[in-house]
């Protein structure tokens, strides 16, 4: 094995344990620990397959910036009105597309819904498209884009992807 | 077998006879022959019904599937430039005729059995229309001019494409009325070409009133979206108006965004458990819209059946109300802004459309609400309603405390169902 096959191998199970300690934190509902994964200039989206695939700028969730991101996680604790849910990630396929000064990487993404006196659902489905920056010794997202497939989502998408 | 079942309900079920306009019967959110009669009155009745907006398909041969009631229609422009709504069956045997979302084509083919037809809907050719090797073939008298595809009557407005299924309905501007055809021009920015900025969409477990009610509500508005009433983008405290119109037909719901009270307390403001007042953004532009109109207004209103315009800050969007069930709603945004925005005006109305859709800071309180609201109004059909704020009449009031729109809107329905 040479030594760029054995740090690209690194790498990738470096970011498997990026895309599932993410995922963990959502999970756990630890939202001011998701808000860690992100740099200060980040671009973190929820958009729709439909749009994404026509170009068009509209997102379900658009975080440009980290205040963003403290926004978003301060008005679901204190304005929104939601039903209590959990929600569970699993994350699979993640891969290694380019291993520069900023690494490029996706993941598949599908996300499970439960809900008092209901059965649980499959509420979201999709990719994450990733640009990834090493700080501080720790891999951060620089930009995040979570495509959803779904068609439309059902009732409501109250928690970050 | 519908007038039969609706007679049936109606028999056991009629509406309230006190207080008639400020009473609703919980059995109309979940009765399926109602809801039969409602997509016959309302959606393929004589109504206009808004289908997309012309910026969607600007090239000949472009095409968008949309939706009016239940029923799935395509609006096509054609070789002359026109703009046609074509029912989305095929003539021969109703398979569904197209099944992208959008594309570009230059004539429609059947896939079940490839009948062809141009953008106007007119059957142009069927495979094996003579038969083959001498057998089989269409009869001899087979006229394809009487086999065209179901073509709507069309009317354009605000760069929005209007379709009605009905010979009756009366001409577009008449439908909508002064007030509404005014403020159809102000969301088209006077005439601004529009531009497309995505769309958001989302499956509501609830009937399709429920949500127009909802659209028709500045008293919820106050109270449950705390969002709305911490940044002052609207709050009992400003100037408000709530107009029905055509008898009850459309709803008119206008305020005035004032930077001063923003964030401020009064007395009327400390009547609001919502009002986090020590709450604060980081990045408050979301909450800081420019006033493009020249107006200091924010205009929401509401258009018999389908189509609710939305000016939120300057997030801009048409929600269409899509019945799917007696208990099942497709919302579907369309977000726009204007050709010649610049690129900060666009990169705003991104930013602000964080308040609407699906994970909207302020519209998940309702997709939230209404969705808890269905199961009670389904398991208590005989249960009636109460909507007496602001008074029991239907008369324009200058408050956002009123369920006038309410009242209005159901004045207008009993008259149109015959309830």
């Amino acid at each position: 094995m040479t030594t760029d096959t054995a740090s690209a191998s690194a790498l990738r199970a470096e970011l498997r344990d990026l895309y599932d300690d993410y995922a963990a934190a959502l999970d756990d509902f630890d939202l001011p620990r998701w808000a860690t994964f992100f740099t200060d200039d980040c671009h973190y989206r929820i958009v729709s397959l439909e749009n994404f695939k026509e170009g068009l700028p509209i997102s379900t969730v658009a975080c440009r910036g980290i205040a963003m991101i403290h926004d978003r996680i301060a008005a679901l604790g204190v304005t929104a009105v939601f039903e209590q849910r959990v929600v569970r990630h699993i994350v699979g396929g993640v891969r290694l597309l380019e291993a520069g000064s900023e690494i490029v990487s996706q993941g598949n993404f599908a996300l499970f819904e439960s809900q008092s006196d209901r059965e649980s659902q499959l509420l979201l489905v999709g990719r994450y498209l990733d640009r990834i920056v090493r700080q501080g010794g720790a891999l951060k997202f620089r930009e995040r884009v979570c495509v959803y497939d779904n068609y439309r989502i059902r009732t409501s998408l109250v928690y970050p992807v | 077998m519908n007038s039969t079942s609706i007679l049936e309900a109606s028999a056991v079920r009629s509406w309230p006879e006190q207080q008639r306009d400020a009473r609703i019967p919980a059995w109309i959110y979940s009765d399926p022959a109602l809801f039969e009669r409602e997509m016959e009155v309302f959606h393929t009745g004589p109504t206009w019904n808004f289908v997309g907006l012309e910026c969607e398909i600007a090239q000949p041969g472009a095409y968008k599937r949309s939706w009016i009631g239940t029923r799935q229609v395509v609006m096509v422009r054609d070789e002359n430039g026109e703009i046609q709504v074509l029912e989305n069956r095929c003539a021969h045997r109703g398979a569904m005729l197209v099944w992208e979302n959008k594309g570009v084509v230059k004539d429609f083919t059947c896939p079940y059995h490839h009948w062809n037809y141009d953008l106007q809907g007119n059957l142009l050719g069927l495979p094996f229309f003579r038969g083959a090797m001498g057998k089989g073939g269409m009869p001899r008298d087979f006229k394809k001019a009487e086999h065209s595809l179901r073509r709507l009557r069309v009317a354009l407005r605000g760069g929005l494409v209007w379709a009605t299924y009905s010979d009756e309905t009366p001409p577009l501007d008449d439908y909508l009325g002064p007030e509404i055809g005014a403020l159809v021009d102000r969301a088209a920015g006077g005439g601004r070409p529009l531009k497309l900025l995505g769309y958001n969409r989302q499956l509501l477990p609830c009937n399709w009133k429920l949500y127009l009610e909802n659209s028709r509500d500045p008293y919820h508005a106050t109270l449950l979206h705390s969002f709305f009433v911490t940044f002052g983008l609207l709050r009992t405290d400003t100037a408000f108006k709530a107009v029905p119109t055509i008898g009850g037909r459309h709803a008119i719901m206008a305020s005035t965004y004032s930077a001063a009270t923003a964030n401020t307390q009064n007395e009327v403001t400390k009547e609001l458990a919502s009002l986090k007042s020590d709450f604060r953004l980081e990045d408050m532009e979301l909450v800081k819209p420019v006033d493009e109109f020249g107006d200091s207004s924010m205009i929401n209103f509401s258009v018999l059946p389908s189509v609710f315009f939305q000016q939120h800050g300057n997030s801009l969007a048409l929600r269409h109300i899509i019945p799917k069930s007696p208990t099942q709603t497709e919302l579907s945004w369309t977000h726009y802004g204007f050709a010649d925005d610049d690129e900060a005006m666009e990169n705003r109305r991104i930013k602000q459309a964080n308040l609407m859709g699906p994970a909207g800071y302020v519209a998940i309180d309702d997709s939230e609400v209404l969705a808890m609201m269905q199961p009670s109004v389904n398991a208590a059909p005989d249960s009636v309603q109460v909507v007496e704020m602001g008074g029991r009449d239907v008369s324009p009031q200058e408050t956002m405390v009123t369920e006038t729109l309410i009242r209005g809107f159901y004045s207008y329905y009993r008259e149109k169902m015959g309830l």
